[in-house]
């Protein structure tokens, strides 16, 4: 018995450690191939800035940047930038660091709320469908699976604000909080960006509604998208467990269909859901990009957006940088709680 | 079989042998080589007359004739769709009332001179939805295209030599297809327009940068076909008769993994609009002169929003969700026909249903009832050959 943990446990430190050195080459490919396609387009002060400055300035700023050096030390410099945790400077003078640690929680927040709406709206519609296999429930389910896999999510975003915020009026159509309450938000004393937390701390409930009023809007459009996933993952891995022998054995003592799905089927159906999770947080990090622009909800991706349309190369590159750096360690970290979780994951 | 006559004899049947899933009374010679699989041409949606002889070359009747049920309803959907699509995309001219660039008043409701009103700009909405079927369907074929042409051959050379090519380029695979699809396509976009601007240069950008986000899915499909197929007794012969890697490469192994690139390619269609209407939505798009995008137009829609004007956002919206809902039709009805072991008879399925079949295929004992359905019936009995069935 000891043995056999012994051993399983050092399987289990074995992939980890795998599973870790490989995190470093991805993120390394991903900021290499970053790095040289915007540098094709010429140095970021020119790319921000040609036309708007007489020559010699221009001259004079690409000098002191060092945009002048040859692209391989550029690059030695990039990484080693990185490895110390510099981003670089955006062209209005701003840490891209900075813009990370203030626009992440928002995005994180926002990537939060849309998690609860994919797993209340996918789970429950997952599973009714896999009950109702090729009935009617089951194929206006998946019909809505599709629909919202083939709306883009800002066109979703579009709709919601033009029902509930246009038409209706129920709901704000932008931002993460209403002005007045955004700057009484930042003045808490402890700021974690989080709205909702901050919303706490002013210990006003007002607030709190306003927060979540902002925030339900985006976290539909995201959520829906997400539930899409959700609903054809739990379908496919519920109906897969009714056919296994554990719930034909189950039914046969006489279980009630109902609870065969509830109490025997379900739960081990959901743990391949856990699995893709590290695929979907890419997904949901490229769809908060639009969610943010559409709803002018200022994360990582309504930044990223605002940037790309200045033309500041090093923003961009920066805030792709982290994004990349975020996806390769979540997968990481969901690989690790899945190897915890399953034992079957460790080879 | 229309295919067979493309296909060396001896490669298409030491490829039925070789590959376990296929039912060995189902000689598929299916094997094209990917050049004959591009899809723009229309499919002949219609029911082509069915009377003498069922000639199972033609595009979607067999196809259409392998379904059942609920299947073969959504795929006649999704061909509908798709068929009305290209239409619209090369008539675009003739059906469009104006061109995408002539300018009315600004912000007209619907009427009847302007069914969709128009926009800000003062373009009508209606000749811009159809356009922008156009610039769709140029983006999607160049991008498949290139895809094809740099994934397929990139996944067989990794896949045949192995050694330290494969280890580094599955890396660069790995990592480029974990990153979001968007952020990507963005990089790349840049890097290929160059500033500059103009509708061909949108387009190519365009299609470069979905290009770049496919690579990696063709490269993978790819590659593990070919790690399969490479043990397989017909390429020892084929380098016993003295043939240099690159034939058998190419010649032999090839014409044998690229079964699957037909469902690869429809599935990586729907995700080709999406990605092309998100980079047009971050304002990566071709200027409302040159051409029109639907995406784009999305993105100068936002203001009127607030302002009520809702129909310069909602049509170019429900045109990229109606093309994408019609290929994700298809690319699921074909993933099942394309897979008939996975497929079980008389009922809706669907690639749901062809997983879970795998999965049950894995386990020993429910193989049995799982080959049982797939016993060729009459009418499947032939599998039309998706060289010609992938066109959607």
């Amino acid at each position: 018995m000891a043995k056999g943990t012994q051993s399983s446990g050092k399987a289990l430190a074995k992939y980890m450690l795998i599973r870790l050195v490989l995190v470093i080459p991805t993120v390394w490919i991903l900021v290499t191939i970053v790095f040289f396609f915007l540098r094709v387009t010429g140095d970021p002060i020119t790319a921000a800035l040609g036309g708007r400055l007489p020559p010699d300035q221009l001259e004079a700023r690409k000098q002191a940047a060092g945009y002048n050096d040859p692209i391989i030390v550029q690059y030695g410099r990039f990484l080693d930038q990185l490895l110390h945790g510099n981003f670089g400077i955006t062209m209005d003078q701003q840490s891209v660091s900075h813009i990370l640690l203030q626009y992440g929680p928002a995005t994180a927040e926002l990537v939060f709320w849309s998690l609860i709406v994919a797993f209340l709206v996918g789970i429950p519609l997952g599973r009714l469908a896999a009950r109702h296999y090729n009935q009617v429930q089951d194929v206006s389910i998946r019909t809505f699976a599709i629909i919202f896999y083939a709306a883009p999510v800002f066109f979703v975003g579009l709709l919601l604000k033009l029902i509930f915020s246009v038409w209706l009026g129920w709901l704000p159509s932008s931002g993460r909080a209403s002005p007045m309450v955004e700057a009484e938000l930042q003045n808490v004393p402890v700021n974690t960006h989080i709205y909702i937390i901050n919303a706490f701390e002013t210990g006003n409930m007002s607030d709190v509604v306003d927060v979540l009023e902002h925030a339900i809007l985006p976290a539909l459009a995201l959520g829906l998208l997400t539930a899409g996933v959700f609903i054809r993952l739990v379908r496919i891995n519920l109906l897969q467990t009714l056919r296994t022998d554990f719930v034909t054995a189950a039914r046969a003592r006489g279980v009630s269909e109902g609870k065969v799905v509830s109490q025997h089927a379900f739960r081990n159906a959901l743990i391949p859901v856990v699995t893709v999770m590290g695929m979907q947080i890419a997904m949901m990090l490229g769809g908060a990009i639009l969610t943010e622009t559409t709803f002018e909800w200022q994360g990582l991706g309504y930044w990223l957006s605002h940037y790309l349309s200045n033309r500041d190369f090093v923003a961009v590159q920066g805030i792709v940088t982290a994004l990349a750096i975020i996806i390769a360690l979540a997968s990481f970290l969901i690989d690790l709680i899945n190897a915890l979780v399953d034992p079957r994951v460790r080879y | 079989m229309s295919g067979i006559d493309l296909v060396p004899p001896f490669t298409g049947e030491a490829a039925a042998r070789g590959r376990a899933e296929i039912p060995v009374d189902e000689p598929r010679t299916d094997a094209l080589p990917p050049g004959d699989a591009l899809p723009p041409t229309p499919p002949g949606a219609g029911p082509t007359p069915a009377s003498g002889r069922p000639r199972r070359g033609f595009p979607g009747v067999a196809l259409i004739r392998s379904t059942h049920g609920l299947q073969r309803t959504m795929l006649l959907i999704g061909l509908v769709i798709v068929a009305l699509f290209i239409l619209l995309a090369i008539f675009a001219p003739a059906i469009a009332p104006y061109s995408f660039s002539t300018m009315f008043s600004p912000d007209l409701p619907l009427s009847a001179t302007h069914p969709f009103g128009t926009t800000v700009g003062g373009y009508d909405v209606f000749s811009r939805v159809i356009f922008g079927a156009r610039t769709a369907l140029e983006v999607i074929v160049l991008a498949v295209i290139l895809s094809l042409i740099i994934g397929v051959p990139l996944g067989v050379i990794s896949g045949f030599i192995g050694r330290w090519i494969d280890r580094v380029l599955v890396l660069i695979m790995d990592a480029l297809y974990a990153f979001p699809s968007l952020l990507l396509a963005i990089v790349v976009w840049i890097a290929v327009s160059k500033n500059r601007s103009g509708a061909e240069i949108g387009i190519i950008s365009a299609a470069v940068s979905i290009t770049v986000v496919f690579i990696p899915q063709y490269f993978r499909v790819t590659r593990n076909a070919t790690i399969q197929a490479k043990v397989e007794p017909y390429v020892d012969a084929a380098r016993v008769a003295g043939a240099a890697s690159g034939r058998i490469m190419f010649r032999h192994i090839l014409p044998n993994v690229s079964q699957t690139i037909p469902v690869l390619m429809t599935l990586n269609a729907s995700e080709a609009i999406l990605t092309l209407a998100g980079l047009g939505f971050l304002g990566f798009g071709i200027e409302p002169s040159s051409a029109a995008e639907w995406g784009y137009d999305l993105n100068k829609a936002q203001p009127d929003l607030a302002n009520g004007i809702w129909w310069t956002s909602v049509f170019p919206g429900l045109a990229i969700v109606l093309i994408v809902i019609g290929v994700t039709l298809i690319g699921e009805s074909l993933n099942d026909v394309l897979n008939p072991l996975l497929r079980t008879r008389g009922g809706a399925t669907t690639a749901d249903e062809a997983e879970i079949a795998s999965l049950i295929q894995a386990d020993d004992h429910t193989a049995e009832p799982a080959a049982a359905a797939t016993g060729a019936p009459p009418g499947v009995g032939q599998p039309p050959s998706p060289g010609k069935e992938a066109q959607p």
